[in-house]
């Protein structure tokens, strides 16, 4: 988190992006959840919301969302800048974030880590030339029961082994996985 | 034998995750009965009664907490759900509420009426969307059922309840952080005091429960807190939600009456059914990333030699030197193919990731430590690098705002501790301790030195 690391604003092209207009309605309504003049308590949502529907959290985008929220645009890059969720650089249109912290580590994330780096050809970090997949780690995501575990735009695919990995991966290649 | 059932009996009932089968089911009973029966008062006092304890980790007496509440003229007071379920081996609010959502939005009614709360928040973690989407689901239902919103069962009590989601970091488990999160902010935790109880959400008197804590309030209320007392042990009452994970034959949720033996809920028919593959276990962590980890022969006994019991107190018998902590009932186990210094490598890379940055001995020291095991577990580490890790840790300890601190430094202690042999010999082993595990070489894991 301390070490997460944002592309400085400068390198990107900053103006504001135009929403939506279902986007600024469901903004809207998670704005309306908090009293007034608590409007900020809205913001992890509604960064989910524009992660949902760009995949990525750029900085154009956060721009858009301190308008709405009538905040400085440092106030949305340092609460993004802080939640791991939000990827800061664009991303493939699926992302793989693969849990590898001790309860998983024990039973193969390891292992199933490696093999998805083979069967896509990409390392951690990194996204498939194709552009569909970026591979990223997680720590613990709370399914430990289940591992190992990887989740992709907020489904979790659980009990992995290589075989069930080539489904998965099947799946996303054919659109069968709709978010 | 499987004991009695209090929060998740009913998860195998068709629909029970809808209003109305919910409710055919007893469901909303505590509502009717707090609001329309007893006082706000009467239910604190129901709670305290029961001895119910903080579930989330801290194990604080709930009533206790309650009773805190500050109540100033003219301000608002909040009820915060904590749902950020993170630590490593938990997964059990997860279980719950997306089993049984009702039984937590019934408990936060119950919860927030004798609190005196109008608006109340569930606060859960991002990567738990899907049950974000179940909890306002179950929201909804309650709401169109006359549960919520104005005049609930025509008592005179209005309320509001909504869910906000994180972005995915553990630190917002701790309260005064996750308060921070829900105001819309970086997850840094505030200096105590003043404490959520005087001053939390938005500055008001705010009192903040793990999950499976509103949960327990459903049959302390329906049943009173005498009886929930009667299960369990000395001050373990109640029951427990445990997440068993790692190297087990059932791994799961299992919802266990306190006082349970460790070696019956690791071996017994009911629960975990024992190692998989035929196995022996290693070691066991009982509570959570944050708590010791235990070599097999402290496991099910004590140091004393008496059984371990799933219990607050059991569990800690021996303090640090024996023993460890139920913590959030995240169970882990590992089998005798285990490799200690790998597992509390990936710990300490979990808690450097996760350190928030604000104190420099957690922010420097949880980076120090996964650096220097990452040596040890490449065969780089040297026999001064384990003191090391005793200094860092030393100087962590205590050091910090909030508990991460000694949460990512209690797991290496312990992990040294009771296994100094086995990171010893990935320091003068270094190139076999690449292609075995020290557990592999040395089976007879029960003569491993506690010190």
């Amino acid at each position: 988190m301390h070490n997460m690391k944002i592309e400085s604003p400068s390198t990107q092209d900053s103006t504001p992006i135009v929403f939506s207009a279902e986007m600024i309605a469901e903004i809207n309504s998670v704005i309306a959840m908090f009293p007034e003049g608590k409007s900020k308590s809205a913001i992890i949502r509604i960064l989910h919301i524009v992660q949902t529907h760009y995949r990525w959290t750029s900085v154009p985008a956060m721009n858009t969302v301190a308008e709405i929220l009538n905040i400085q645009p440092i106030e949305v890059y340092e609460v993004a800048s802080f939640y791991t969720m939000f990827h800061l650089n664009p991303v493939g249109n699926y992302v793989f974030e693969v849990c590898r912290t001790g309860p998983c580590m024990i039973v193969g994330s390891d292992e199933i880590i490696a093999y998805i780096e083979e069967k896509l050809n990409v390392k951690v970090g990194g996204t498939t030339a194709d552009g569909m997949f970026t591979l990223k780690t997680a720590e613990c995501l709370g399914a430990c029961g289940y591992a190992p575990v990887l989740q992709c735009q907020y489904k979790f695919h659980e009990h992995l082994t290589k075989e069930k990995v080539d489904e998965i991966i099947e799946a996303y290649r054919t659109a069968s996985f709709v978010n | 034998m499987a004991g009695r059932k209090l929060l998740i009996e009913n998860v195998h009932i068709p629909g029970i995750e809808t209003f109305d089968v919910y409710r055919k089911n007893g469901g909303y009973a505590s509502v009717e009965k707090a609001l329309k029966k007893m006082t706000p008062e009467e239910v604190v006092e129901e709670v305290k009664k029961s001895g119910l304890r903080g579930r989330g980790g801290a194990g604080f007496p709930t009533g206790m907490k309650w009773s805190f509440l500050a109540k100033p003229e003219g301000v608002p007071r909040y009820l915060v759900c904590n749902a950020d379920e993170s630590e490593p081996g938990t997964f059990k609010d997860r279980y719950l509420m997306e089993k049984v959502p009702h039984l937590l939005i019934e408990g936060m009614i119950t919860s927030s009426y004798a609190l005196g709360a109008n608006v109340s928040y569930i606060y859960i973690r991002g990567e738990f969307m899907y049950i974000l989407h179940i909890l306002e689901k179950a929201i909804a239902e309650a709401r169109a059922n006359g549960m919520l919103g104005k005049n609930i069962m025509g008592s005179g009590y209005d309320l509001e309840l909504v869910v906000a989601p994180g972005g995915g970091a553990y630190i917002c488990g701790e309260e005064t952080a996750l308060l921070e999160s829900l105001e819309g902010k970086r997850g840094n935790p505030r200096m105590k005091p003043p404490f959520p109880a005087v001053k939390g959400l938005w500055g008001c008197p705010t009192v903040v429960n793990n999950v499976e804590t509103i949960a327990a309030v459903v049959p302390i209320v329906n049943n009173g807190g005498e009886e929930y007392a009667k299960i369990g042990i000395e001050r373990s009452t109640g029951t427990k939600l445990i997440s068993a994970g790692g190297n087990l034959v059932r791994p799961g949720v299992y919802e266990i009456e306190m006082g349970v033996t460790v070696e019956e809920f690791i071996y017994g028919d009911d629960y975990c059914r024992g190692i998989a593959n035929g196995k022996r276990m290693k070691a066991c962590i009982p509570g959570g990333s944050s708590v010791p980890i235990l070599p097999a022969h402290l496991v099910t006994k004590t140091a004393a030699g008496e059984n371990r019991l799933m219990t607050y107190e059991s569990l800690a018998d021996g303090g640090f030197a024996s023993g460890s902590m139920l913590g959030s009932g995240g169970f882990i186990v590992f089998d005798e193919d285990q490799c200690i210094v790998r597992n509390t490598y990936t710990f300490a890379r979990f808690y450097a990731h996760e350190s928030c940055g604000q104190c420099s001995p957690c922010r420097e020291g949880t980076g120090w430590m996964e650096k220097v095991l990452h040596r040890l577990e490449n065969g780089h580490g040297t026999m001064e690098d384990i003191s090391l890790l005793e200094e860092i840790n030393k100087k962590i300890e205590g050091n910090t705002i909030c508990p991460l601190g000694d949460a990512a430094a209690w797991p290496v202690a312990a992990a040294i501790r009771h296994f100094r042999e086995e990171f010893e010999w990935h320091v003068t082993h270094p190139a076999e301790a690449q292609t075995r595990n020290y557990g592999l070489i040395q089976p007879r894991v029960e003569e491993i030195k506690a010190l």
